[in-house]
């Protein structure tokens, strides 16, 4: 087998490279599972009904996690546990990935191909490396639960985490082959995870036994579910999970053998030979920059918006459930008032999403002036201001279109939950844009620090930071008004159901436009370049 | 004639480092200007500085009659700039970079485009992100040569290409030459300046240490002989002017200072000459006497340096 010479070498160097990360990644995910079972086990039959009955079988809840298929503290940890195959499969496909395809595209391939490795070498190595170490992380998790719960069940769970794994490395060996760039064959690879995730997020969003429950068998996410730990396991369903995993291997080695190293099973994508004629300025160039990242901030708008918008309803349900609870927020207006402020504080947190987007948007223009883009571009008739205009149009209005989907999208679900659209949709809008003037300030923050210290620029995530910590947990401990007010979004009103006052927006716009000013004004003046 | 460009005493510090310290540049209007020096003798940086992207801390810059820092945008639509390093955005593709800086400068003939592309062999459909560093250079090239500019500022331009296509872009520089453009040119290539350019700056720590035609340099310059002679050499210690003399039997090998080699060869013809070969100073001599001038300075060697240097210095 000369093919395979050399495995033993590049499975050390992959250790070697790679031995924190293993071992932080393997540890992080052995240990969440047996956390919660110690939760879990010390709560009382009751308390176990009581969470089959309400999150056991909310759609939200079950479109994260997967069924629950037993009311025993086994069970509700299986489910509980239900969304980390996803990440032990991403994890594992973009290992993959960073081994093989990577390697080849950035020529290391062929340094070691010319020296004392086969041709399989590489794709064996990290194969083996990603089947181990998923097995051991699954036996990890077995052991771990045995402790607290049923041997067989903990079993079950550690083995469907460690199936998880093989299928998607598996199947990240497959994307490795087919594309001659490394992003493009994690994109088909996440991409399928992605579609097998959303088939599961089909089939159990309607709870157990309804009409598309069959989809499970589609998905390899949806079998890992069906192993049924705790609840008289069915253990040949593992048989499915070798039998996909030795499936994507084989096909891997045999598109592996067949082409040329550095190629690709699909071809390169070509772009067209001329320009169009609108490509032939700044903003247009900053569009062709900006629209992948665009499209990714709305796809995950419109999810935020789809689970923001899905909860509220169940916010009320909860509360019907419970009298204590409806004790409390009858207090602050009862039921209405309570989805009305979760609500304003769900917008509050898109809008810290927004001001995210925003952040990494104008970060573009400093990336471009890093890797000498931006100086090649300014040698051209663009002066420094157009540049700048082209990158901050995405920057500003981005988040302007990003908060508009989040909030239609919200203001839809939750109004047909409710019966009443027209009724709902204009307050839900409304409250994620009036999350804007501060989302504008960390932009407008972002380009003074561009300015002014170009070299700390991506100091604005620490001002997002700032603004999350204080939004988020400035209350619970107990933060003085005058430190929690350095955040723009203290100043937001609470919409819908608090006052709305225009005052605080002049006063964020003019900081931000106090900023942006100075942004400009020094970037005008100051030396450019990567230095 | 009026220059094109004009440096005096430019000075430039990055914090307390001093990258250029009064460096003199003037390139004639219509002449492909070479400007030499290692790395980190300052090439970039003042190149950086007649582009605008680099404020300058004292002297006076001049580019095509204006001032590169508060005219940038304006001055910029009549030169083409290739960056040593040239980074392009992977997700477009070469012909779209090409039009796109065409469109931003002062416009593209697009007849010489596509001849570019073949002589240059550059496949315009690539997406930016599957080039070659050579083939990003390429991508850049034919964007400079195909502007209708008056101004090619040339960063290290070949630094990527194989020797064909060098070859490709000396022809191509020959062309702008003849079309009355100018082109500054820097360079660590040698045989690249020699072959294109009509004058030569060598600049050193930010300094300019020499400039003129390659023929002016030359003749501060010292020429290499190899003399086999009728008999063994005697007399050579009393000729002045003679360097790093070797003789093996009746062969001598030594270099020569331009102005003693007629008593040189008059001390050999002397001797009887069976067979001489001589050898013009070559730039890579030029150069190397400039940068290994601090390294092996001592007694009669430093007195020649010194001599060329103040003859240089003019």
């Amino acid at each position: 087998m000369t093919s395979l010479k050399g495995t033993g070498k590049l499975i050390r160097l992959i250790l070697r490279r790679d031995r924190w990360l293993l071992l932080v990644v393997v540890l992080w995910l052995a240990a969440a599972p047996v956390g919660l079972a110690d939760t879990y086990q010390s709560q009382t039959a009751a308390e176990r009904a009581e969470y089959a009955r309400t999150s056991g079988s909310n759609p939200t809840f079950l479109a994260l996690y997967g069924p629950l298929h037993s009311e025993t503290a086994g069970g509700i940890v299986a489910q509980r546990v239900g969304a980390i195959p996803l990440f032990i499969g991403l994890i594992s496909l973009l290992f993959v990935i960073r081994h093989t395809r990577t390697e080849e595209q950035a020529g290391r391939r062929e340094l070691l191909s010319g020296t004392v490795c086969g041709r399989h070498a590489g794709l064996t190595a990290v194969l083996s490396v990603a089947f181990l170490g998923n097995l051991l992380l699954g036996l990890l998790v077995a052991s771990g639960l045995s402790q607290n719960l049923p041997g067989s069940g903990a079993l079950a769970v550690g083995l469907g985490f460690a199936a998880a794994g093989w299928m998607f490395a598996a199947l990240g060996g497959v994307a490795a082959q087919l594309t001659e760039n490394a992003g493009g064959a994690r994109g088909i690879a996440i991409g399928s995870l992605g579609a097998f995730l959303l088939i599961r997020l089909a089939a159990d969003t309607g709870g157990p036994g309804n009409d598309l429950s069959w989809l499970h068998w589609l998905s390899p996410l949806g079998w890992v579910t069906e192993l049924r730990p705790f609840a008289d396991e069915q253990w040949w369903v593992l048989l499915l999970a070798v039998a996909l995993t030795l499936l994507a291997t084989t096909l891997a080695f045999a598109v592996s053998s067949r082409r040329d190293i550095g190629a690709g099973l699909l071809p390169a994508r070509l772009g067209p030979a001329e320009a169009s004629p609108a490509l032939g300025g700044p903003l247009a160039l900053a569009w062709r920059l900006h629209r992948g990242l665009l499209m990714g901030w709305l796809i995950a708008f419109t999810v935020l918006g789809g689970v923001f918008g899905g909860i509220a309803e169940g916010v009320g349900d909860m509360m019907k459930d419970n009298k204590d609870l409806q004790n409390v927020f009858s207090r602050i207006g009862g039921q209405e008032g309570l989805i009305d402020s979760y609500i304003a504080s769900m917008m509050s947190l898109m809008g810290l999403v927004a001001a995210a987007y925003s952040i990494q948007a104008a970060l573009r223009m400093r990336a471009e002036e890093e890797n000498s883009r931006a100086e090649y571009l300014l040698a051209t008739g663009v002066s420094r201001l157009r540049w700048i205009g082209g990158h901050l149009t995405f920057a500003l209005l981005g988040p302007v279109v990003a908060l508009a989907v989040g909030g239609l999208v919200a203001g839809l679900v939750h109004g047909a939950n409710m019966g009443d659209v027209g009724g709902e949709l204009p307050g839900i809008l409304g409250a994620a844009m009036v999350q804007l003037p501060a989302v504008w300030v960390l932009s407008a923050l972002t380009l003074a620090l561009f300015g002014l210290l170009p070299r700390v620029t991506a100091a604005a995530w620490g001002g997002l930071a700032l603004c999350f910590t204080l939004g988020q947990f400035g209350r619970a401990l107990d933060f003085d008004q005058s430190v929690l007010d350095v955040s723009p979004f203290t100043h937001i009103p609470q919409v819908p159901g608090g006052d709305f006052t225009a005052e605080p927006f002049v006063w964020l716009l003019a900081v931000a436009a106090v900023l942006a000013f100075a942004g400009l004004a020094t970037s005008r003046r100051r030396d450019m370049g990567a230095a | 004639m009026t220059d094109a460009i004009s440096v005096r005493g430019l000075v430039k510090d990055f914090g307390p480092t001093r990258a250029l310290d009064g460096l003199d540049l003037s390139v004639a209007t219509g002449e492909v200007h070479g400007f030499l020096g290692p790395n980190g003798a300052g090439k970039s940086t003042t190149i950086r500085v007649l582009l605008g992207m680099l404020r300058a801390d004292k002297g006076e810059v001049t580019l095509l009659g204006g001032d590169p820092w508060a005219e940038a945008t304006e001055l910029h639509r009549r030169l083409a700039y290739v960056p040593g390093d040239v980074n392009l955005w992977p997700g477009l593709s070469g012909g779209e970079v090409i039009d796109l800086l065409g469109r931003m400068r002062g416009g593209l003939d697009k007849q010489r485009k596509n001849d570019l592309l073949q002589r240059f062999q550059l496949d315009p459909k690539k997406k930016a992100r599957t080039y070659s560093k050579g083939n990003r250079q390429k991508v850049a090239l034919v964007a400079a040569l195909a502007s209708d500019v008056e101004l090619l500022v040339l960063d290290e331009p070949t630094s990527g290409l194989d020797p064909l296509m060098e070859e490709m872009f000396r022809q191509a520089v020959q062309e702008e030459r003849r079309s009355g453009r100018t082109v500054l040119l820097s360079s660590h290539i040698l045989s690249e300046v020699e072959a294109l350019c009509d004058r030569v700056s060598i600049i050193r720590e930010g300094r300019r240490v020499e400039s003129g035609t390659l023929d002016e340099m030359r003749h501060l310059t010292r020429t290499s002989i190899d003399v086999t002679l009728e008999q063994e050499p005697s007399g050579l210690d009393a000729l002045p002017g003679l360097h790093d003399v070797r003789v093996e039997d009746t062969r001598v090998r030594c270099e020569v200072d331009p102005d003693r080699l007629d008593d040189a060869l008059r001390h050999f013809v002397a001797l009887g000459v069976r067979n001489l070969i001589s050898q013009p100073p070559t730039l890579e001599d030029l150069f190397l006497r400039h940068y290994e001038a601090d390294g092996r300075r001592s007694g009669a060697d430093a007195a020649a340096d010194s001599g060329a240097n103040a003859g240089a210095g003019r």
